[in-house]
């Protein structure tokens, strides 16, 4: 951050500091631009120049003196989270995934470094020893003159034509205790160089592959592979694909393929189901309990309250993470305390982890666990600010307090509670992190193409089928995040309204 | 009136019963958790109070070598304490940038009008909705291409998690934004006439006034980063690196299940978090209320 004044008259050294600093930050970022376009990551390098262009323009010239106040926040916020959202989404249109990971030119250099051993220059060895150094001696074979090599150290030698009587060469034994230091090495000879073979022939290496017009790759036995562009994977002559693949773009395949395959649509739609119960009950189960809990701390009659409130606060005080694993732990079927309870008391031993019906329930039972205190949190707040008038006047009209509660009290913080809902509700839509670390999506469904989890949220699912199975799908996993994305853009939008019409009523301008 | 004081008192009793009802239900998970710390063995059931109560676990989980009576000696199977640290490292790293970056754009939301100053701020608030852990591909894709040019950022290299973190200030913004829009603007004014230039007035008038919301703010995004486990889990592979929300998971796997490992852990590693929270809990309360949901 700068201190430099608007007017540039007024230059002092701070200025030059700032402006020197400026420099540096933009040349950074040109080696960041040119690394990136070395890499081949053309996109890359276009956003990183943008990125940097428009910092340094910034705090170069005074013009634009109230955008450096923002500029590195919402340059940050498009980095990490509108890029990748949008980078997500055109992923989406590709194959990339375990299988087409690399790019075309790289898949081109593996295929190029593979080699192969050329039969016909095979020639039989044997290890021969001299004080403490190995030699290698290499028969007379057809044409091929008799050579032995120096003594061997490192992973090269040279072998020199060998005249006379042949060395005295050790068993095969010895070959096989030095394969680890024999497979390394090269031996340079008048023919070329050579490498170990087997275990008792050393031969030439050649490529397997050259290259030929159009990308074609030519094997040593005259079969040609070609690219095929609409799978990015090479394809030999009998018609079979051959890994590794690169990246192409796919249309909407990955799209189609979530919506209409059979053993991929129905598990989806189910799984869609499960996160819009699962986001709708979590919100409503949270709601009433900390509204409940927040109304009876409110009562005028009540005493400790606040030992009460710092005791239900604790679940929202613990690490979320480790309240999780607890529960993982403690809902175990063998050795969790909680069956050991529940068999002790009633004989019961319930399967959470296995059973479908069982593993929601616990997945409810923890996450109300969780959330009920900062609904609770929220409620207090909302409720300090009901009007007491209301109160006094229904107690002269004699009513109780159920009914007071129903008619005065839920009206009343309803409405500014609306957005806060709506946001729990996306929140707990994408609540990845608790079914990564309660069920892990378990117990999985039967009968699917790809792994889907009965307890999967979408988010989780797709996080699974990106991260954790082992397929790596890349491209059907961002084709389901965008779909996600769509889904959460709706809801944010709602909310926004819902927040901008809580504004709007109260008469003050939320939206600044 | 007689009737009613016995109503009164029943109704009291029924609320207290429910409290201690509730609370001790809510308390029951963090009970067997101390008490599985102090239990033999890993696998091993038992009362509240453990029989033969062993250190075992704890000096395990502070990375001490136990050693068993019967001579043999137990490595600890995770480094929890180097994982504490790098939580708490990133955590403060992050949360102080969060905080620089967050109070100079809220000044200039509250303060200056500039042009798509509206539609910014508008897509801020949606776009905290959208969840990182689906933007994980991409991030990761990030950072493996600028770590193979600048490898100060790369995959399993902390900067990296640091820098995808600053990215979580859009509802610090909204919030920090309405503190500032109620200070009076005759201070402004005022500062101006003195012939203060806005960074002066930013820097020694709005942020002395506003060091209490501040610091709310840096509990919060420091609780917040702490917690957050699908960006750390793809950005951080080895054992060393991670932070305690990817490494705690590592002692609940089938194949090696080490529950009293992790129950002394857990405590060790959730204490100064919780302790942090509670210290500051009721000032944190008012922030809540302004802003949108912990995590």
């Amino acid at each position: 951050m700068s201190d430099a004044a608007p007017i540039l008259s007024t230059l002092n050294w701070r200025g030059i500091a700032g402006r020197a600093l400026t420099a540096l930050v933009g040349l950074g970022f040109l080696y960041l631009v040119w690394g990136l376009y070395l890499l081949g990551e053309p996109l890359f390098a276009v956003i990183a120049f943008a990125v940097g262009a428009l910092g340094v323009s910034f705090f170069w010239s005074a013009k634009f003196y109230k955008l450096r106040f923002v500029y590195p926040g919402i340059a940050a916020v498009f980095l990490f989270i509108l890029l990748p959202v949008f980078y997500t989404s055109a992923i989406g249109f590709t194959n990339f995934g375990a299988r087409n990971l690399l790019s075309l030119e790289r898949v081109q250099a593996y295929h190029l470094s593979l080699t192969e051993t050329d039969a016909g220059s095979k020639r039989p060895f044997g290890l021969v020893i001299e004080g403490e150094a190995f030699r290698i001696y290499l028969p007379e074979s057809g044409d091929k003159p008799a050579l032995l090599t120096d003594a061997i150290a490192g992973t090269a030698t040279t072998a020199e034509p060998h005249s006379g009587e042949a060395p005295e060469t050790l068993p095969v034994k010895t070959a096989i205790q030095n394969r680890a230091m024999l497979s390394e090495l090269t031996i340079t000879t008048p023919d070329g160089d050579l490498t170990m073979a087997g275990l008792r022939d050393f031969a030439a290496s050649r490529p397997a592959f050259t290259l030929g017009d159009n990308g074609a790759l030519t094997a040593t036995d005259g079969t040609v592979m070609v690219p095929d562009h609409d799978v990015g994977l090479y394809v030999n002559e009998a018609g079979e694909t051959v890994a590794p693949g690169w990246r192409v773009g796919v249309g909407f395949d990955n799209f189609t393929k979530v919506l209409t395959a059979e053993g991929i649509r129905d598990p989806i739609f189910k799984v869609f189901i499960w996160t819009v119960v699962f986001a709708f009950s979590s919100m409503v189960l949270t709601f009433s309990f900390g509204l409940g809990l927040a109304v009876i701390l409110e009562w005028r009659h009540m005493a400790f309250k606040n030992f009460y409130r710092v005791m239900l606060i604790l679940p929202y005080a613990v690490p979320s993470f480790i309240s999780i694993l607890v529960f993982r732990g403690l809902f175990n079927q063998n050795f969790g305390e909680i069956n050991l309870i529940l068999s002790t008391l009633f004989g019961l031993s319930p399967d959470w982890f296995t059973s479908p019906v069982l593993a929601k329930v616990m997945l409810l039972i923890v996450n109300t666990w969780l959330g009920y205190p900062y609904m609770m949190l929220l409620a207090a707040g909302f409720l300090q600010a009901v009007p007491r008038d209301l109160y006094k006047a229904a107690a002269l009209e004699g009513s109780g307090g159920l009914r007071n509660f129903f008619s005065i009290t839920l009206p009343q913080i309803l409405p500014p509670f609306v957005p806060l809902l709506i946001a729990n509700f996306a929140f707990n839509f994408n609540n990845v992190v608790l079914i990564l670390l309660l069920t892990r999506g378990g117990p999985d469904m039967p009968g699917t193409l790809v792994t889907v989890g009965s307890t999967d949220l979408l988010g989780s699912f797709t996080f699974r089928l990106a991260f954790q199975n082992s397929g790596q799908d890349f491209g059907m996993a961002s084709a389901i995040s965008t779909l996600i994305f769509i889904v959460t853009g709706l809801i944010a939008y709602l909310n926004f309204k819902a927040m901008q019409n809580y504004a709007n009523k109260k008469g003050s301008g939320h939206n600044g | 009136m007689v009737e009613d004081k016995k109503s009164l008192l029943w109704r009291k009793l029924l609320a207290h019963g429910f409290m201690i009802g509730f609370i001790v239900v809510i308390m029951f998970p963090f009970l067997m958790v101390l008490s599985i710390s102090f239990r033999e063995g890993n696998f091993s059931t038992g009362s509240l109070f453990p029989e033969h109560p062993t250190l075992e676990h704890w000096q395990l989980a502070l990375g001490i070598p136990y050693e068993r009576a019967n001579g043999v000696i137990v490595e600890p199977p995770f480094p929890v304490m180097l994982w504490l640290w790098n939580s708490i490292k990133i955590g403060l790293i992050a949360s102080a940038g969060i905080l620089l970056l967050s109070t100079t754009s809220a000044y200039a939301f509250a303060r200056m009008k500039f042009r798509g100053r509206g539609a910014m701020l508008d897509t801020l608030l949606i776009i905290q909705m959208f969840p990182a852990a689906l933007t994980v591909i991409a991030i990761y894709a990030i950072f493996d291409a600028l770590g193979q040019v600048v490898p100060f950022l790369a995959i399993d290299n902390h900067p990296a998690l640091i820098l995808t973190y600053l990215s979580a200030i859009t509802l610090h913004i909204w919030t920090i934004k309405g503190y500032f829009e109620s200070i009076d603007p005759a201070i402004d004014k005022a500062a101006q006439i003195d012939g203060a230039t806005p960074w002066q007035a930013f820097r020694y008038i709005f942020l002395p006034i506003s060091l209490p919301i501040l610091a709310i703010i840096f509990v919060l995004a420091f609780i917040f980063l702490v917690n957050e486990y699908p960006v750390a889990s793809v950005l951080l592979r080895q054992t060393d690196k991670m932070t305690l929300a990817v490494g705690a998971r590592q002692y609940l796997y089938e194949q090696k299940y080490l529950w009293g490992d992790f129950a002394a852990a857990a405590i060790l590693s959730g204490l100064p978090i919780t302790v942090l929270f509670l210290a500051s809990q009721k000032f944190l309360i008012s922030g809540l209320s302004d802003g949108g949901v912990k995590g």
